[in-house]
């Protein structure tokens, strides 16, 4: 990539035009809105959920939907809605956390190698291959199969995996933009390192990131609810969607809304960030369009 | 091309090196050693019987004379004895292979057939109600939870046929339709997501080649628009689409665990998956090491296909 088209586009909107900015692809705003939603939901759980997801009402059990309980009641009674709603709290959070914490150690990892290369850029790319050559969610299962369910190593394992990810997309452009004129400029009125990369490099890499990042919080989801839906994700309490789903096999046939209103939660919240990730992707690089 | 292969191997070496340690390391990772996970809470245990335990499994031993001693093993096609069913897990393995050969075939070719046709058309009609429709079910499909979908269309053929997923596997040389039958499902399932990949794919790719000079080049001479479609962009499209389809055999490999669990099909990857949970170490360890190099493999002949459907890159 010669001259960067993800960063010229990305200094182009003012805060007045933002909005317009936003709307150049469709499909952008609704899944921001939906996300946002989400999130909130996640934020204000206790406040907006009609009953206490963890309490065991056995004179309600298997209720179909009502007005009473609008997603009906699991096994045990618990009003599925509020599950739900936690559910969003547990998954979300799961996926910011771990999505956090893959994008700052390898964009961190990919920032360091890509502008000081030689040997040990070579080793954090071996290294980043050699995850690269596990089938990602098989790793993830492996390695949480080993760590065994909860909810730290949930998100341990998804950092794990998802990080070479983040230092691929930091590592690209950074060695595009390291042999550019004003960082030559600023080596030679001899601005330090560590302020190159700071002050002038990862602004101009940030906008790749920010697009992975998105895309990457709806794989986080997806892979926890596979995990948890394989029982090696949240324990069995949690009100996670996937461990939801987990307990609604059982009863499939008895009470199809268990496993349901979990799943189509979890399509929402997916669909939501790759919406903004596809979006966001779209408006900054042209060549997709 | 001879150099791109030697360097192209090279590196895979490395990995392959990486992903033996990894796999090595992987069951380092449970708390406590194998010996206290088998012996589990039998308080009775004599420190002899821990101690000979230990020497058997060599853990007594520095690290690396143990990952010595287990790839040296390993090399020689031995994974170990399932500590489960007594039974080689190279053998283990053999026995499931085919199931989750044919799902990953069956996805592959519903993800072609789905998703190359709809990405050229998509493209064709680029930025019409169509082409945005398309864009959005594919997202959607990239969207679903392979297991969820399962659920719903096990629980839908149910209510409406009285379908349900049989019982015990049959292999299409025994009784294709049989087997068909109960494959057919989880094989969409699982292609699903990677139709959208390909889709996707199809049209950025389609797009691209639209706009290259050559193809107004075409249109000028006055090719007809059909003949510069299909022998000019099309054939220049597919080199992308093809790596990607490679990719996804892949990722496949991977979403045969989730798949075969929902559907109760006896593939490696449920096989892994009850390694997993019956603490079968050796079991867990040769699944994993064995769908990984499947998965190198695999992206071994893509990168050597795309190198040479694409001189640019094997010259470069």
């Amino acid at each position: 990539m010669p001259e960067n088209p993800v960063l010229d586009q990305l200094t182009i909107p003012k805060s007045n035009s933002f909005l317009r900015w936003l709307t150049r692809n469709r499909l952008v705003l609704p899944g921001l809105l939906i996300a946002l939603l989400l999130t909130l939901a996640a934020l204000l759980a206790d406040v907006i959920s009609p009953y206490d997801p963890m309490v065991v009402n056995v004179m309600a059990a298997f209720q179909p939907p009502s007005s009473q309980f609008l997603f009906g009641t699991d096994r045990f009674g618990r009003d599925l809605l509020s599950r739900v709603i936690f559910g969003a709290r547990v998954s979300l959070g799961i996926g910011f956390s771990s999505v956090g914490i893959a994008m700052i150690v390898g964009g961190f990892l990919g920032l360091v190698g890509g502008y000081f290369g030689g040997k040990w850029d070579a080793i954090l790319g071996r290294i980043m291959d050699i995850f690269f050559s596990f089938p990602l969610l098989l790793l993830a299962i492996a390695i949480a199969g080993m760590l065994g369910p909860g909810i730290n190593n949930a998100i341990a394992v998804i950092a794990v995996v998802y990080t070479p990810f983040f230092f691929r997309v930091a590592r690209g452009p950074v060695l595009a933009e390291r042999e550019k004129e004003y960082i030559l400029a600023a080596h030679s009125i001899g601005v330090e390192d560590r302020r190159i990369l700071l002050r002038h490099i990862l602004p101009n890499i940030l906008s790749p990131i920010i697009v992975q990042a998105s895309v990457t919080i709806a794989y986080a989801i997806l892979t926890e609810a596979s995990l948890s839906y394989l029982g090696l994700g949240t324990p069995l309490l949690t009100p996670s969607w996937g461990t939801t789903l987990n307990e609604g096999r059982t009863y499939l046939q008895l009470a199809p809304w268990v496993s349901i209103f979990p799943g189509l939660a979890i399509m929402l919240a997916v669909l939501a960030f790759n919406l903004v990730g596809d979006g966001l992707r779209d408006i900054l690089d042209p060549r997709m369009r | 091309m001879t150099k791109y292969l030697v360097n192209r191997l090279l590196t895979m070496m490395v990995s392959l090196f990486g992903v033996t340690v990894i796999v090595f390391l992987l069951i380092r990772l449970i708390p406590g050693t194998i010996v206290e996970q088998m012996l589990g809470t039998e308080a009775l245990t004599s420190y002899e019987t821990i101690a000979s335990l230990r020497r058997y499994f060599g853990l007594d031993q520095p690290i690396y004379v143990q990952y010595w001693e287990w790839i040296t093993r390993v090399l020689q096609g031995n994974l170990g004895i399932s500590w489960r069913t007594a039974m080689p897990v190279l053998q283990f393995i053999f026995s499931r292979l085919p199931v989750t050969i044919e799902l990953t075939f069956i996805a592959i070719l519903v993800a072609i057939f789905i998703g190359m046709p709809a990405g050229i058309l998509s493209a064709l009609k680029q930025n019409t109600w169509l082409d945005s429709l398309a864009r959005l079910v594919a997202l959607t499909g990239l969207s679903v939870p392979v297991f969820w979908q399962g659920t719903m269309l096990i629980l839908v053929l149910s209510l409406a046929f009285q379908w349900a997923p049989a019982m015990q596997w049959v292999s299409p040389f025994e009784n294709l339709v049989t087997n068909l039958n109960m494959m057919l499902l989880p094989g969409f399932c699982l292609g699903t997501a990677s139709a959208a990949v390909v889709m996707r794919m199809t049209r950025s790719s389609m797009l691209d080649v639209l706009r290259q000079e050559y193809i107004r080049t075409a249109r000028a001479k006055g090719l007809r628009e059909w003949v510069v479609l299909t022998a000019h962009a099309l054939k220049n499209a597919l080199i992308p689409v093809i790596t990607v389809i490679g990719l996804q055999m892949g990722y496949l490999l991977g979403g045969t665990v989730v798949v075969e669990e929902v559907f109760g099909l006896p593939g490696i990857g449920r096989l892994t998956l009850w390694a997993i949970f019956q603490r079968d170490y050796p079991t867990v360890q040769g699944t994993i090491l064995f769908i990984a190099v499947m998965f190198m493999m695999v992206n071994l002949l893509v990168d050597l296909l795309y190198a040479f459907l694409d001189p640019r890159i094997r010259y470069a």
